[in-house]
């Protein structure tokens, strides 16, 4: 029985890491708190009565091959404990964690060791490094943890620190190297033992907002390569939803909402979610995808100009998208180049007669939008990375969906 | 005065006199095995510094205090100090002690470092050996001049031992703080990537805790060099004898020049070790 569902989720591809009912409870017998009395009080409540701390409480999660997860949380809301107890640097009180199909909260330390070596590179917020050791042998430090000779885990960490930007770093000490290159130190110490997942503890958290952007930036062009499996721990919402394709919000030991950055700035859960990204603008994550419409009047290449005209009449329009048999965008017409067609004799609509146009992809954000939006007359065609036109973007739907706020202020 | 009433009476000193009893008759040949490794640790030291003679030692310290300490003036002063020992005419004496010195701290570090690392790696380790390092630092040490009086009779052994009992604290307390005290992160690093716990100890933990344990080797040496001298009541020889035999005597100029001789070592041991715990810069 068991051995088919592992087999199952194999197949189905399910999610590499599923968290399922995990609590960790510090204090003296934490157990007790599980009992049925105990465990649907509210923290302080349980505090006062048994003097024990809610560190997690009922989390439960999964996160996919090659995701970017977020989990994101005040100070003491268990975002770092949670990063830790996959690996067991903390153990929980009780519940499970399945990693590619395996229970890690069962596994005896010897188990453990191996799996660590295996499977996780991790991150952390003030980088973890050793200062006695040169850049280098930090970097090669994870391998040779894994008992690898000399020569070959040299290599890797060369590899992997010119991944990073270090190359020439290798024989200095940690301490003569800025923040954010000791990041990188660690950084690439994580990704020398290539691991399939990368834990990443506020790793950004100490550097100035400069640097901290930069890293950022080169994380996501970093994932697009490797395609790792991140669990990312933020208190900074701007930066979670920069990077996370996925964003788990954490208090007091609870996940309070799951969600797509999207779906967290437009759907918060509840006031805690809100209050959260407040101030955060759905300009950064809003997409044109989710905010287009289709065309009123798309005209098709091969009907021919008389029927464009008649379209255009009827519809009390100047212009329209053109777009092929395939749907691919080939342009805009007006209503006089159209005029022009027919005096011409034209059976069907030229496409090199057509004005050409920006066009943008589903992903791309408003704030993105914006400069393209004032410097052109028309809406703008969202289209597919194939080319096939999607819908349109107008000036007013911009400007409505970055008010979201307000529009439930005065509904509520 | 409201006496103390007479009928509660422990009698502590009754049963510690029949332990010791006990210990006496029943572990002899233990405490011959400990105190004849002792004796050879302790000669073989007093045959070093008696072999090398004086004209090589004094430029040795001064060498000492150039590159160890870090300052040319260091190793000079290293120089003039053991040169008025010597010319006080304490140069033999100066050497017992210092031999005596050096054997006690090579057993305390023996002793102390693993056990500092045992206290740093339970909370019930550090529970229980608080106290008892607190009890041993605290006790006066004359009192472990009788019991080591009796395990080992008379000479350089039972001072020795009454030393390492007094001296081992410093660096089982230093270095439990120092590797408790190790960058947090650097250790859940170690752990992350699947060290076993030796290899979190040798990679991260005593590496970054060694200017905290060189301290603690410094204190240590520094009690050693005090109890040292103490221990001389019960026979080893050295520069305190000296002190003992001037007080004796009432000879205030004795006194004086074996005390300033123990001093000047003290000074030069001092900056030597002390100059371990400071991390070079790179």
């Amino acid at each position: 029985m068991s051995e088919d569902l592992k087999n199952e989720t194999v197949e189905t591809e399910d999610p590499q890491i599923v968290i399922k009912d995990l609590w960790k409870i510090y204090g003296r017998d934490p157990k007790r708190v599980l009992g049925k009395n105990l465990r649907t009080l509210s923290k302080d409540e349980v505090q006062k009565k048994t003097g024990c701390i809610i560190g997690m409480r009922e989390i439960n999660l999964e996160v996919k091959k090659g995701e970017f997860y977020i989990l994101m949380g005040l100070s003491g809301s268990g975002k770092s404990t949670l990063v830790r107890n996959l690996i067991r640097l903390v153990n929980p009180t009780s519940g499970t964690i399945h990693i590619n199909g395996e229970n890690i909260t069962k596994m005896n330390s010897e188990q453990l060791l191996h799996f660590r070596r295996k499977t996780f590179g991790m991150v952390f917020q003030h980088y973890g490094l050793l200062p006695h050791l040169t850049v280098l042998d930090n970097a090669a430090y994870g391998l040779k943890v894994k008992g690898l000779p000399k020569g070959e885990r040299y290599a890797k960490a060369m590899q992997s620190l010119e991944t990073v930007g270090l190359k020439g770093w290798e024989d200095y000490y940690p301490g003569s190297l800025s923040g954010g290159m000791q990041q990188r130190v660690g950084l690439a110490r994580a990704l020398a033992n290539d691991p399939e997942i990368l834990l990443m503890d506020e790793p950004f958290s100490g550097l100035d907002p400069l640097i901290r952007r930069q890293m950022q930036d080169e994380l996501v062009e970093l994932q697009d390569k490797l395609q790792k499996t991140i669990i990312f721990v933020t208190h900074d919402l701007h930066e979670a939803l920069k990077l996370g394709d996925k964003i788990a919000i954490m208090r007091n030991g609870e996940v309070v909402q799951v969600g797509s950055p999207e779906e967290i700035v437009t759907q918060p859960n509840d006031d805690y979610v809100a209050e959260f990204v407040k101030d955060a603008s759905p300009a950064k994550v809003l997409t044109a995808s989710s905010i287009m419409d289709p065309a009123k009047v798309l005209l098709y290449a091969w009907e021919g100009p008389k029927t464009a005209l008649t379209l255009l009449r009827k519809n009390n329009r100047k212009a329209a998208f053109v777009v092929d048999k395939s749907h691919k965008l080939l342009g805009v017409a007006k209503e006089k180049v159209i005029e022009k067609m027919i005096e011409e004799g034209h059976s069907k609509i030229p496409a090199e007669s057509l004005m050409k146009v920006t066009s943008v992809t589903p992903d791309t954000i408003l704030e993105d939008l914006f400069p393209i939006v004032t410097e052109h007359p028309f809406p703008i065609p969202v289209c597919n990375e194939n080319g096939k036109f999607q819908g349109i973007v107008t000036t007013d739907h911009i400007f409505e969906s970055i008010s979201p706020v307000e529009e439930g202020e005065s509904n509520g | 005065m409201v006496d103390f009433p007479e009928i509660v009476n422990i009698p502590l000193a009754k049963w510690i006199d029949k332990a010791m009893d006990w210990l006496l008759l029943n572990l002899d040949p233990f405490f011959d095995a400990i105190g004849f490794i002792i004796l050879k640790v302790v000669l073989a030291f007093e045959n070093l510094f008696l072999f090398i003679p004086w004209f090589v030692l004094i430029p040795l310290a001064g060498l000492a205090g150039w590159k160890l300490v870090g300052k040319k003036r260091s190793g000079v002063t290293f120089m003039i100090l053991l040169f008025l020992v010597g010319s006080f005419g304490y140069w033999e004496l100066a050497m017992r002690t210092l031999s005596l010195v050096i054997a006690s701290v090579f057993f305390s570090l023996i002793i102390g470092i693993p056990l500092g690392i045992r206290m740093a790696r339970s909370d019930r380790a550090q529970a229980i050996m608080k106290p008892m390092m607190d009890a041993m630092q605290t006790m006066p040490s004359f009192v472990y001049l009788i019991p080591a009086l009796m395990f080992f009779g008379m000479g350089k052994v039972p001072a020795m031992f009454a030393t390492i009992i007094y001296a081992v604290p410093p660096v089982i307390r230093l270095t439990n703080v120092g590797i408790r005290t190790v960058d947090k992160e650097a250790v859940e690093a170690s752990k992350a990537f699947g060290a076993t716990s030796r290899q979190v100890l040798f990679d991260v933990q005593l590496p970054l805790a060694k200017p905290s344990i060189m301290v603690g080797v410094n204190q240590t040496t520094m009690m050693a060099l005090a109890m040292v001298v103490i221990g001389s009541m019960i026979g080893a020889k050295g520069l305190g004898m000296e002190v003992l035999l001037a007080i004796n005597r009432i000879e205030v100029g004795r006194g004086f020049e074996a005390g300033l001789s123990i001093v000047f070592l003290a000074i030069i041991i001092d900056r030597i070790t002390y100059s371990f715990s400071k991390t070079k810069d790179k």
